[in-house]
C-alpha cells in the first residue's frame, strides 16, 4: 500500500504545483509508481506544468460522479507511461462540487495501486483545502522566505495538526543565495527557528523553472538545473536516504576577496 | 554609501532581521487565536494559583493578549476581594 501526500501552503503562488510536478517526475525516475492528483478544481494547472494538457479526456469529478472509471481517467505521462499518471481537476466546476468523504475513498483506492499519491492542494483554507487533505497520510508544506508565506505556512501547519496530519514537512522554495548573503532574505535556520518543523528541502530560485514550465517538462529532469538538483535530493530524502541540504551559501566575489585579505566576516 | 560599506563588511543586519521580528510577533497572535482553549485553560490555572494568596472575583477575571507595535503582552485583569495574611503551606 502506498502513501498519500498532500502538498499545500496556504498562500498562493509559492510553488505547490511546480513542486508536485517535480516530485512526481523525481520519484518516477527513482522507479516508483506515482499518481498525481490535481485538487485545484476550477483552476487546474498541474496538467500544463506536466505538459499533459492535450491529453485530458476525463477529470476528477467524472470519476467521483461515476461517469467513468479511475483507470480511464488517469492520464499517462509521456516519459514514464504507466508509472507516472495524472488525475486532472475539473476546470468548469467549483470546489464545493466535491466533499472530503468522496476524496477519502478515492485516495484509498489510488494508494492500493501506486507507491505515492501526491495531491496538489489549492491555495486557501476553505473547502478546497479540506478536500485535498482528506485521505492524506502525510503533508508537505511549501513556503518561500517571505513574511507572508511563512505566516500562512504556520497557519496551515496548525490546521493540518488539527486535522490529525501530524509532523508535516517543509520545503522552502525560491531561496536567493545572493539575498541571503546580504542579510536581506531569511535563510533555512531562520525559518526553522520560527516554524520549528522538519525541513525536507531547500529549492533555490532558478530561471530554469520558468523555462521548464514553458516547455511542460519539469526541471527535475534537467541535470544542469540547480532547482532540479534540489528536487532530486528531496525525492531521495522521501525514499529514506540521508542527503544533506544543498549549500546555497557560496560566497560572492567581494566576500571572497575580503576573506582572502583577512577583513570582515560574511554576514550569515 | 556608509550603509553600503557597512553591509559589505558584514557589520550591519539586512532586512531579514526585521522580517524575523515581525513574523515572530504576528505568529504569537495568530497561534493564540487559533486555539481559544489555550486561554481558557490558562485562566483556570491562574485562578488556582492566585486563590492561594488572595480572594478574587473569578467572574470578573479577564485574560487577553495585547498587541502593540513592538510587542505582544499577556494582560490579566483580576479583581481582588481580599488578600490573605500569610502564605498557605502545602
Amino acid at each position: 500500500m502506498g502513501t498519500v501526500i498532500v502538498i499545500t501552503s496556504g498562500k498562493g503562488g509559492v510553488g505547490k504545483t511546480t513542486t508536485t510536478a517535480n516530485l512526481g517526475h523525481g520519484l518516477a525516475a527513482l522507479g516508483k509508481k506515482v499518481c498525481l492528483v490535481d485538487a485545484d478544481i476550477g483552476l487546474r494547472n498541474l496538467d500544463v506544468v506536466l505538459g499533459l494538457e492535450n491529453r485530458i479526456v476525463y477529470h476528477l469529478l467524472d470519476v467521483l460522479e461515476g461517469h467513468t472509471t479511475i483507470s480511464k481517467a488517469l492520464i499517462r505521462d509521456k516519459q514514464y507511461g504507466e508509472n507516472l499518471v495524472l488525475l486532472a481537476a475539473a476546470q468548469t466546476r467549483e470546489k464545493d462540487a466535491v466533499n472530503p468523504t468522496q476524496m477519502r475513498e478515492l485516495m484509498l483506492e489510488l494508494k492500493q495501486e501506486y507507491d505515492y499519491v501526491l495531491v496538489d492542494c489549492p491555495a486557501g483554507i476553505e473547502q478546497g483545502f479540506r478536500n485535498a487533505i482528506a485521505g492524506a497520510d502525510k503533508a508537505i508544506v511549501v513556503t518561500t522566505p517571505e513574511v507572508s508565506a511563512v505566516r500562512d505556512a504556520d497557519r496551515i501547519i496548525g490546521l493540518l495538526e488539527a486535522a490529525e496530519l501530524y509532523e508535516p514537512q517543509l520545503i522552502v522554495n525560491r531561496v536567493r543565495p545572493d539575498m541571503v548573503r546580504r542579510g536581506d532574505m531569511m535563510d533555512i535556520d531562520d525559518i526553522d527557528d520560527i516554524l520549528n518543523i522538519k525541513i525536507l528541502g531547500v529549492v533555490p530560485d532558478d530561471e530554469s523553472i520558468i523555462v521548464s514550465t514553458n516547455r511542460g517538462e519539469p526541471a527535475v529532469n534537467d541535470p544542469k538545473s540547480r532547482s532540479g538538483q534540489a528536487y532530486r535530493n528531496i525525492c531521495r530524502r522521501m525514499e529514506g536516504e540521508d542527503v544533506p541540504l544543498m549549500d546555497l551559501q557560496s560566497e560572492g566575489f567581494v566576500q571572497k576577496f575580503l576573506r582572502k585579505i583577512g577583513v570582515g566576516t560574511a554576514n550569515r | 554609501m556608509l550603509e553600503f560599506l557597512a553591509r559589505l563588511l558584514g557589520t550591519q543586519d539586512g532586512s531579514k532581521t526585521k522580517a524575523k521580528e515581525r513574523l515572530r510577533l504576528v505568529l504569537v497572535h495568530d497561534r493564540s487565536s487559533l486555539s481559544p482553549g489555550l486561554l481558557d485553560s490558562l485562566k483556570e490555572e491562574l485562578i488556582q494559583v492566585i486563590t492561594k494568596y488572595m480572594e478574587i472575583d473569578e467572574s470578573g477575571l479577564e485574560v487577553n493578549l495585547d498587541q502593540s507595535d513592538e510587542s505582544v503582552a499577556l494582560v490579566a485583569n483580576i479583581p481582588v476581594k481580599n488578600v490573605k495574611r500569610s502564605v498557605p503551606r502545602d
